[in-house]
């Protein structure tokens, strides 16, 4: 693995000097852009203290609406991050299948939901299923448009991580005499879940970060209540909260985003503490099923 | 069927609109994503700092909520991009770069530290080290990841519609409403539009990863 350093020599004197006058200039350049915004925003009056504190003001709601908006946010990703794991596992095990007639069903329905963006998917379900006689609401269509699309992306990532146990795992328990279902749920399951764990905490990042489309859809999730919080401000006090309500939206979703990620890079640390799991290689996901919105592509490794 | 004949400036106008939107974001990220994975690999550590920042941020916003800022948050700083189509693209190609950087950092880190000791051996500096050695290498190994991102992208631009730009799910949305009694062929035409531009894609990824394939 080349790390940064084996791009370039230990420096010397000379190169020593150009470095810190690199630093310098980088830092200048950096602080420069920070002092820029600094200021666009301090000239247009947004680092107001007052209009700030209407984040944390317990009578005239923004605080209660907010954590309402962010526990509909997290309800949705919750709800649809278990039905899709569940429903993830179960293709897993269909598209791993002896026979071809579950085989090729599931892939087929594997690669068509990873096909179509998220935000198709979405639309289907709450524009078509109610001419069904389906009646979904926001909600649903939401909840239902990301778990079709992860369970599809899940089922990948289990059937990854089912097929990097190590062959001899399969064949010991074959030779012992188990069935093809009872060598998938007591060996290669087990194994695969335990390695496959960080990588399951950053795809609930990713879906986390889709359920900001229930904006687009009309569900009540943070940017949807900040944009609703600021259409009653303004009609009361003007332009007054504007962008401090979208700040406090966006950077919600970024923290609990942030933790997350970390949770994962912890899990991912512990997991390879373990003696049991440290020899495989390092489990990534793939940086466009990062960019969530319906990634992984039709290309298949 | 007449209906989707009828419909079909509509249509086509939108998938253009789509096409351009992530052809222009495309570019943007890529050319973005490349500067920003050179100043992670810098000596200069301010640089280092700050690219890193820029992708941890951006891998943890949702796009929604940077299309959102650049619709309408930077008004209220008194910015404001010269058309939707613009901030479109802008929000694209912000938030995509931060994944291309990922994709080709996990390039550099695939060629193995022998070709980077060599150069350096041979007196190359680190410009040279990177634009001539590590990089052609590295962007090699990234074609299949490079390819999903732009794929990634070309889905992405669906949430675009949300933001008043008439792309092909802006155009669903007004297809469906108008014609509620065929809404399955509206949604059929709408996915096959975007699979006209993935499908193909895929391929065309396919061929070039085969082309320039290194054998190690």
């Amino acid at each position: 693995m080349t790390t940064p350093t084996v791009l370039f020599d230990l420096p010397g004197p000379q190169a020593r000097r150009r470095q810190r006058i690199g630093t310098t200039l980088g830092l200048v350049l950096v602080l420069a852009l920070i002092g820029l915004a600094l200021w666009r925003l301090g000239s247009n009056g947004q680092l107001e203290p007052a209009r700030w504190a209407i984040l944390f003001d317990f009578r005239a709601g923004v605080p209660q609406a907010l954590g309402n908006a962010l526990v509909d946010t997290l309800k949705v990703a919750a709800v649809s991050m278990v039905a899709a794991t569940v429903l993830g596992a179960l293709l897993a095990f269909g598209r791993l299948s002896d026979h071809a007639w579950v085989r090729v069903p599931v892939t087929v329905v594997i690669e068509f939901f990873r096909a179509v963006p998220l935000l198709i998917l979405i639309l289907f379900c709450l524009l078509y299923l109610p001419t069904i006689g389906l009646r979904v609401g926001a909600f649903g269509a939401l909840a239902l448009g990301l778990t079709l699309y992860n369970m599809s992306v899940l089922a990948e990532i289990f059937r990854a991580g089912i097929l990097s146990v190590d062959r001899g795992q399969r064949e010991a328990a074959s030779a012992l005499g188990m069935r093809t279902s009872q060598v998938m749920l007591l060996v290669l399951l087990p194994q695969a879940v335990r390695r496959m764990l960080p990588v399951l905490i950053a795809q609930l990042v990713v879906l986390l970060k889709d359920s900001s489309l229930g904006f687009i859809v009309g569900y009540f999730e943070l940017l949807r209540q900040a944009r609703s919080l600021v259409e009653f401000f303004n009609f009361q006090f003007g332009d007054l909260y504007t962008f401090q309500l979208y700040v406090a939206a966006g950077l919600i979703y970024i923290i609990v985003n942030v933790l997350l990620s970390q949770l994962a890079k912890y899990v991912e640390r512990r997991t390879r503490r373990n003696a049991k799991v440290a020899a495989t290689a390092e489990v990534e996901l793939p940086a466009d099923v990062q960019m969530g919105g319906g990634a992984g592509g039709a290309v298949t490794a | 069927m007449s209906f989707l004949a009828d419909n079909f400036p509509l249509l086509r106008d939108a998938f253009l609109t789509t096409l351009a939107l992530a052809v222009t974001s495309g570019i943007c990220a890529l050319v973005l994503g490349t500067l920003l994975t050179a100043m992670r690999v810098s000596p200069v550590a301010p640089l280092r700092a700050a690219a890193t920042f820029y992708v941890e941020v951006f891998r943890n916003t949702p796009l929604t909520v940077v299309f959102f800022f650049l619709a309408f948050g930077i008004v209220e700083i008194d910015l404001q991009f010269p058309s939707r189509f613009i901030s479109a693209v802008a929000a694209l190609s912000l938030y995509t770069a931060a994944f291309v950087s990922e994709a080709l950092r996990s390039g550099i880190n695939s060629v193995p530290s022998g070709q980077a000791e060599a150069a350096r051996a041979l007196g190359l500096d680190f410009r040279q080290t990177l634009g001539t050695i590590v990089l052609p290498q590295a962007f090699r190994t990234v074609v299949p990841p490079l390819g999903n991102v732009w794929i990634a992208l070309a889905k992405n631009t669906s949430i675009a519609a949300g933001f008043a730009v008439t792309d092909l799910t802006a155009t669903l949305q007004r297809l469906a409403n108008q014609n509620a009694d065929q809404l399955l062929v509206v949604f059929m035409a709408i996915v096959v539009a975007y699979l006209i531009i993935t499908l193909p894609s895929a391929w065309l990824i396919g061929v070039i990863e085969r082309r320039t394939a290194i054998l190690r």
